[in-house]
């Protein structure tokens, strides 16, 4: 883990811009109520951009706007390596990275550059307070190393030499162009593509051709059927039987001839005829 | 070579239009409906005989995954949240889907939303990939616009996918810390259980998946899971985006079919190794918390979970990192060990001492300022560390130098060596020959 602690250094206070400051309640609106604290990273995020980094009357400032304890935004800010407790460079921060698979391409004699050319340092400014620079770890553009960020744009591919071309395009203030720095296109092979070179893929040809589609299909079919045989089940039941299990009713049956003086059934209980007894008392 | 027709990510180099019309015309967003109406159930069962196995680096899988959302919703919302925090070095394939080819997580976000009953999604990009998600946003605005996601769309699911972001922590790619993260605190990873399949994000049932096993689903689903499983061998199927860098000639993103032979990824995708194929040293398969493999192993590797599992490595996430004989192999490490170090989030003692102590003896191996005996010393505090933290990082800062002291012992005893014959600092020369 890395110790990070707030700068000797602060400001008097801070304000969020009143365009950031409508930027904010749209971030609120991702987040269920009572969740605002979801939204600390963006909004500290935002605070970096307008302020170039994260002060600490910036960090109550959030803490008030979300109603979380101070403590917490503290927390945030300094366990997320990318917010900056200090300032940088005001022309750029160039952040390095120095991990294995840049490594292996030369991204040490990149930070040497950076060394010699804006401070012996990381995170000092240079000269004349218009660059700084950090070793980072890896920033996920591994196959175009060695790379570096300058927020929020990466140049990947690079060399001593162009490296030497970047910084001094910043210092003199002209355009520079993110991505590699060779001829190549984005994370392509150098030289061509080796794949994605069928044209039938970019003509529309691909569309429909689904058979996981046409399953699809059946099984809704499959299933509306079941549905309409279920609705027809229900819309015309059949005649009710009584409520007597096949093998007791079997059983009755057989028993019929054993038992003697069995009374029909289909004849009312007040039926004379059913009571032979009664009949005779009368 | 996976025929270009079989590959899911068509706009992988972003050389076409990576917005919606684009993505209309490649294949995207086609029957889409057709899948939903088919039912959760179906597509849950599709991507189980799909064989997807999670493309985060674990490997679970995926239909399986989808499959522990509580059934009945008790009055909690659900959650999908997709992890785009791609941070480990040597990985950098979520980062092309994301700036080249989001129609592609979008359509799968509301898919996989309906498959576990989640009216919204998170997508949690980690901080550097600024550029990555605002093309992500901009995609999810066409989506919006043109009804295939929110509220009353024209699937029949509403479906809210919002993108969150990080700030530069490593260890949020953890699915319990990104939670933690996206909740507004550090993200110091959550004992499990509860599992966030039952308590998740904001307390409620939560699947978290990589960005590429969502950006699959939809194609798998519409193309069938057989012409899927077809690809690729049992219980490793597929295609998968790899990434090759190092000491390569053309290092690349490329989408190949699973279990690739090493060799043919590198001669076919990388250009070959650099200095020809007898002067590889060792890879790292699938990231830097890979245990590394040495050459003599990489002649029949074959690039998938089984694969490299049987020379004690694993796949990670593809991102193959390759060193030829000019490397520096200790110094190599112990920048990981570094990497590792600078990313334990602090939370298990183990880890946040473990890591700290692990690098430093190990960057004193690099120069050679060390005694023999702290070999096997380092190995058993690596054990020490493994399995005896919370998540999987301690583990993951194991296992690399776990690999070096197997294979490369040999060559940290000749540093040693080398050191105590001549004691001055070697540091210069060393550095020079990593690069």
């Amino acid at each position: 883990m890395s110790v990070r602690r707030l700068a000797s250094e602060q400001p008097e206070s801070f304000t969020l811009s009143p365009e950031n400051l409508a930027w904010a309640e749209k971030q609120l609106l991702k987040f269920p109520e009572g969740k605002q604290a979801s939204a600390v990273i963006p909004l500290l995020w935002r605070i970096q951009e307008q302020e170039g980094w994260v002060s600490e009357p910036a960090i109550r400032w959030v803490g008030e706007y979300l109603d979380m304890a101070y403590i917490r935004v503290l927390e945030v800010a300094t366990f997320y390596t990318m917010f900056l407790l200090a300032p940088v460079g005001k022309k750029a921060h160039i952040q390095v990275c120095g991990t294995t698979p840049c490594m292996l391409r030369g991204a040490n004699k990149l930070i040497d550059r950076c060394r010699e050319r804006i401070h012996p340092e990381p995170f000092h400014v240079s000269a004349d307070g218009s660059l700084s620079w950090e070793e980072v770890e890896c920033l996920g553009a591994c196959v175009n190393a060695p790379m570096l960020q300058i927020v929020p744009d990466t140049y990947e591919d690079l060399t001593v030499e162009t490296l030497d071309k970047l910084i001094d395009d910043i210092e003199a203030g002209r355009p520079i162009k993110p991505g590699p720095q060779i001829e190549r296109h984005h994370s392509a092979p150098v030289g061509g593509f080796r794949a994605l070179t069928t044209p039938e893929l970019y003509d529309g040809s691909m569309v429909g051709q689904g058979a996981g589609l046409a399953a699809a299909r059946e099984a809704i079919a499959a299933r509306a059927a079941a549905a309409e045989e279920a609705a027809r089940v229900a819309a015309n039941p059949a005649p009710a039987e009584p409520p007597v299990a096949p093998a007791v009713k079997a059983q009755g049956e057989a028993d019929k001839e054993k038992v003697p003086n069995q009374v029909n059934q289909t004849v009312p209980a007040s039926d004379p005829a059913v009571r032979p007894d009664a009949a005779k008392k009368e | 070579m996976l025929s270009d027709k079989d590959r899911i990510f068509t706009n992988i180099y972003g050389h076409h239009d990576w917005g919606l019309q684009g993505a209309l015309k490649r294949g995207s967003w086609d029957g889409t409906k057709t899948i939903i109406e088919a039912g959760r159930d179906w597509i849950v069962d599709q991507m189980k005989a799909s064989g997807l196995r999670g493309r985060g680096g674990a490997g679970f899988p995926t239909g399986l995954k989808w499959s522990f959302m509580p059934k009945q919703n008790d009055g909690r919302p659900h959650y999908l949240v997709i992890n785009a925090d791609e941070s480990e070095p040597g990985t950098c394939k979520d980062r092309e889907i994301l700036r080249h080819d989001p129609h592609h997580l979008v359509e799968g976000a509301l898919i996989a939303g309906f498959a576990m009953g989640a009216h919204a999604a998170y997508i949690y990009v980690r901080g550097e990939f600024i550029r990555e998600r605002e093309h992500l946003q901009v995609a999810i605005d066409q989506a919006y616009d043109a009804r295939l996601i929110g509220k009353n769309n024209v699937h029949g699911w509403d479906m809210d996918i919002y993108v969150a972001h990080g700030a530069g922590a490593y260890i949020c790619g953890e699915e319990t810390a990104l939670l933690e993260s996206l909740e507004g605190k550090k993200g110091q990873p959550r004992l499990k259980p509860p599992f966030p399949a039952n308590v998740g994000l904001y307390g409620c049932p939560t699947t978290v998946n990589n960005v590429e096993s969502i950006a699959v689903a939809p194609t798998i689903l519409r193309r069938g899971p057989t012409w899927f499983s077809s690809i690729g061998r049992a219980n490793n199927v597929g295609t998968k985006l790899f990434g090759i860098s190092g000491h390569v000639k053309t290092p690349c993103i490329v989408e190949e079919a699973m279990g690739i032979p090493f060799k043919e990824l590198i001669e076919k995708h990388g250009g070959g190794i650099r200095g020809g194929w007898d002067n590889l040293k060792a890879i790292i398969p699938g990231g830097a918390s890979c245990p590394i493999i040495p050459a003599d192993q990489c002649e029949d590797l074959i690039m998938d979970f089984d694969g490299t599992r049987a020379v004690k490595s694993s796949f990670g996430t593809a991102g193959v990192l390759v060193m030829d004989k000019s490397t520096d192999v200790i110094r190599a490490i112990a920048r990981i060990a570094y990497f590792f170090k600078h990313e334990s989030c602090g939370q298990c003692t183990p880890c946040r001492e473990g890591t700290g102590w692990m690098w430093r003896v190990i960057d004193r191996m690099a120069r050679g300022e060390a005694e023999k005996r702290e070999i096997d010393m380092l190995l058993q505090v690596t054990t020490q560390v493994e399995g005896h933290t919370i998540c999987a990082l301690g583990d993951a800062a194991a296992w690399p130098i776990q690999g070096l002291i197997r294979h490369f012992r040999h060559e940290i005893e000749e540093r040693i060596d080398l050191y105590s014959r001549n004691p001055r600092p070697i540091e210069r020369q060393m550095l020079e020959a990593a690069e």
